[in-house]
């Protein structure tokens, strides 16, 4: 306490409100902070693709399979509409509607879970294994880091959905399902490149 | 928004405030705290034990070169030692220390009682310590990384690299980066969002600026490492092909991604301490610092550039020549805005009033010392001189220049600069000054004949040399000079030992400092401030009345911090800030148990995950009460 100024109130922050949603949530910034990151790891993981391709005289090299279009084009077609149901959660959360994130994140989690299941029978179409070559290898290293999103905001939605029917809901909760949602959309948002890079530049190449 | 209140008297919330921040005591405090304070303290503790083990690897690597044909180190032994050197000195020294020093520093700079994530900060420390655990327990096991500090494939494949110490180098940096890539979005966040009213981005403090430029430089460079070593261990373990061209891969991706991520590090490294510099220029040149502006634009810059230059770190691998001649090229622009702020600097001092107290002392050290590795940079940047200077030790004197001199004299400096806050003492300034003596003219003696060996063609990383190639005279004067530095870490070392008992009381101000952080007692109370501080400049001490103008009504019965608008640090709304937990650590326990599984088996990507999202669950898991309406809402009777 030795040598401490003294201090002259010149306001009160007491009816400030005690929550925010949106990019007035602190939260909101650390979300986005982690897409960044996740995004930046997206990026390069296309920029070795890339780079592999352009070292290789034939790509995919010859003897390999390309992958098979069936039920990766239903996967990404499911996936896109996803957003529908997506983007109705982020606004009952931003109308602040208790039924409405309830119901929205189970019906989310449902969806989720039936990708992951699409999810699984495309990598089974992959017609390449990882240690065959190092096209095995990219494709499936960019088919696990998609994954891997895939079923890390499946678990997150579960667990919100548990959470929302069993609490009383407020603002940063509101909050929570709007962050979670525009992850849903991120997720989404990464896949359609790596969509096009696996599929189709091999094809017309 | 804001109420006026009156000028009265402000409310005694100092006592309720103390009990609200306050930890647990003993060692449950110890394991749950979330104190952004006590966590970044002993962030700054370990990565000091950790300068202290690399500087004994130091040591011993420059008694086997002090003469020709030492036989005291064979050439495994040597080769564990640098790559245990520089794998700590990179990974879990220079990064995290920044880092560190910000997660101490930000919150008080900015008037808050705590960072954006406290949580996240704990869970970052015990990431960063796992890494630490991770080398060091398995260096105590003999399974020593001896690759160096970027382990090229084909070399650390599983062809040449049978075993797991080439695995236990990548899984290191990937406890290291998770805990870095977590403490800087923790201070950006925390700097975005948090500042003072007033503070707006144009009157941040120049320490301020250069962590949100190096947190959103390591957002975007640390993936890459991340990635890159996954990579590697994939090839290692589930035997994909990303680096072996017999199944089509190639070995240069490696360095890419490598490099993509290294090159941005050094500056990682650096920015912070263009920070420690400006807040010891400015304090102890007693004027704001001169050209503010220019002084934010060319970190911006740096920031930029530092993305654009890590081919320069390939030269020698046959690439294209107009790749080369472009990377030297942006090699060479990155010195203007270097240079800039250098004079920026020296015109502060210039016309300001300055005290040549040991913090600047660092300071004047350096300049001197970061000049000479610009120099050496400008030499090395250059394509053509760089094939002949590749691999030599000149290249080891330009490092350690640039890293020791550029980060750590800064470092050093900043220590000296706010210990009186962390402690509430004043470190010795004749022990201060003679520490400072030893370290700066060791570590120029140990160094500077390094440049002379390496035009003269002495290769890096060879663990003896013939008597006939006439080296030995300057090899022994680098080891008597490391051995100088050494002693003057040991003086500086007890000196803040011993003032922690017996240095005079600091007082909260001792250097008459412009910044918020001087505003607070010494050492802070555990909720740092007990009212809101108000800025209307850009030094708020200095420029405001002898009376520090605050705001009240932040809650002090319950954990409650002040979030502000992102450019002008309007008042936006009270958040809620999260009490003391466990689950940080049983998180990090969870991920460490999946890292390491993982350099073993591949499913314990699977199975490692499951304690890792339960851990997580319940780390979020919000404290509210239970519904009362919906199909599971309990019913009031």
């Amino acid at each position: 306490m030795i040598g401490l100024r003294p201090m002259r109130a010149t306001g009160d922050l007491s009816a400030l409100p005690d929550g925010a949603m949106g990019p007035t949530n602190v939260v909101w910034w650390g979300n986005l902070g982690f897409m960044l990151i996740e995004g930046t790891a997206f990026a390069l993981a296309i920029g070795a693709y890339l780079y592999l391709q352009s070292q290789s005289s034939s790509w995919p090299p010859p003897g390999d399979r390309l992958p098979g279009l069936l039920w990766s084009g239903i996967f990404t077609v499911f996936l896109l509409a996803s957003e529908v149901p997506n983007l109705w959660v982020w606004r009952r959360a931003h109308g602040r509607s208790a039924s409405g994130v309830r119901r929205g994140t189970f019906a989310m989690a449902l969806i989720g879970l039936i990708l992951v299941g699409l999810r699984a029978v495309e990598l089974d179409h992959l017609n390449i294994r990882w240690d065959g070559d190092v096209y095995g290898s990219v494709v499936w290293m960019l088919m696990v880091l998609h994954s891997s999103h895939l079923i890390t905001d499946l678990g997150d939605t579960i667990v919100q959905s548990v959470w929302l029917y069993t609490h009383r809901i407020d603002t940063d909760q509101f909050s929570d399902v709007q962050d979670n949602s525009e992850y849903w959309t991120f997720v989404v948002l990464a896949w359609l490149p790596i969509y096009v890079l696996i599929y189709w530049i091999p094809r017309l190449a | 928004m804001t109420g006026q209140a009156s000028p009265t008297a402000l409310p005694d919330v100092r006592a309720p405030l103390l009990g609200t921040w306050r930890d647990a005591p003993g060692l449950r405090g110890f394991l749950t705290t979330v104190d952004h304070k006590r966590i970044a303290a002993r962030y700054v503790l370990t990565a000091m034990a950790m300068l202290f083990l690399a500087g004994l690897l130091a040591v011993d690597m420059r008694l086997q070169l002090s003469r020709p044909e030492m036989e005291r180190m064979g050439p495994q032994g040597f080769n564990e030692a640098f790559a245990l050197h520089g794998s700590t000195m990179l990974f879990l020294v220079s990064v995290p220390v920044m880092e560190a020093m910000a997660l101490w520093l930000i919150p008080l700079m900015l008037g808050q009682r705590t960072v954006a994530f406290p949580r996240l900060a704990a869970f970052s420390y015990w990431m960063y310590l796992g890494g630490v655990l991770m080398l060091w327990i398995a260096h105590a096991l003999d399974i020593t990384p001896d690759l160096g500090w970027f382990e090229y494939p084909p070399l650390s494949g599983p062809a040449y690299s049978p075993g797991h110490r080439a695995d236990i180098w990548a899984q290191m940096i990937t406890f290291s980066e998770v805990a870095a890539l977590a403490a800087s979005v923790n201070i950006a966040a925390t700097i975005l969002k948090m500042r003072p009213p007033g503070m707006t981005l144009a009157r941040m403090p120049l320490f301020v600026w250069t962590m949100l430029v190096a947190s959103l430089m390591t957002i975007f460079a640390l993936p890459s490492v991340m990635l890159v070593t996954s990579m590697l261990i994939s090839d290692r373990m589930v035997a994909t092909h990303f680096f072996t061209p017999a199944g089509g891969g190639d070995a240069l991706l490696f360095q890419h991604l490598f490099w993509f991520f290294g090159h941005p590090e050094v500056y990682i490294i650096f920015i912070p301490a263009i920070g420690f510099v400006s807040s010891i220029v400015e304090t102890f040149s007693r004027r704001t610092l001169f050209g503010y502006v220019p002084m934010v634009l060319a970190v911006l810059g740096i920031g930029v550039l530092a993305f654009g230059l890590w081919v320069h770190h390939m030269f020698a691998v046959g690439l294209p020549r107009l790749g080369n001649a472009f990377y030297t090229a942006a090699s060479m622009a990155i010195a203007l805005p270097a240079g800039l702020q250098i004079f920026c600097w020296i015109a502060t001092m210039w016309s300001g009033r300055p005290r040549y107290a040991t913090p600047m002392l660092w300071v004047i050290g350096f300049i001197a010392t970061f000049v000479i590795g610009g120099l050496s940079g400008i030499m090395t940047a250059s394509s053509p001189l760089d094939l002949q200077l590749t691999d030599t030790y000149f290249v080891v004197a330009h490092l350690h220049y640039v890293l020791v001199g550029g980060a750590l004299f800064p470092l050093f400096g900043a220590f000296c600069y706010w210990y009186p806050k962390a402690t509430g003492r004043l470190m010795s300034e004749r022990w201060g000054v003679i520490a400072f003596l030893l370290i700066v003219g060791g570590f120029n003696i140990g160094f500077f004949p390094m440049h002379l060996l390496g035009l003269e063609g002495m290769p890096r990383r060879i663990y003896t040399y013939g008597p006939d190639m006439g080296w030995g005279t300057l090899n022994l004067v680098a080891t008597i000079g490391t051995f100088i530095s050494a002693a003057g870490g040991l003086v500086f070392t007890a000196n803040a030992w011993l003032s922690l008992k017996r240095g005079p009381l600091a007082g909260a101000d001792p250097w008459g400092g412009a910044t918020l952080e001087w505003a607070t007692s010494s050492p802070p109370p555990v909720h740092n401030f007990d009212h809101v501080p108000v800025v209307d400049s850009i030094a708020p001490l200095w420029m405001q009345e002898s009376d520090l103008p605050v705001m009240t009504g932040l809650r002090s019965d319950l954990r409650e911090v002040l979030i502000t608008s992102v450019v002008d640090a309007i008042p936006q709304y009270r958040q809620k800030s999260p009490e003391p937990s466990i689950m940080p650590l049983i998180a990090a326990i969870a991920t460490s148990v999946l890292f390491v599984g993982s350099i073993f088996t591949p499913w314990a990507l699977v199975w490692g995950a499951i304690p890792v999202a339960a851990a997580l669950t319940l780390w979020f898991w919000p404290k509210r009460p239970r519904a009362t309406d919906g199909p599971f809402g309990v019913r009031r009777s």
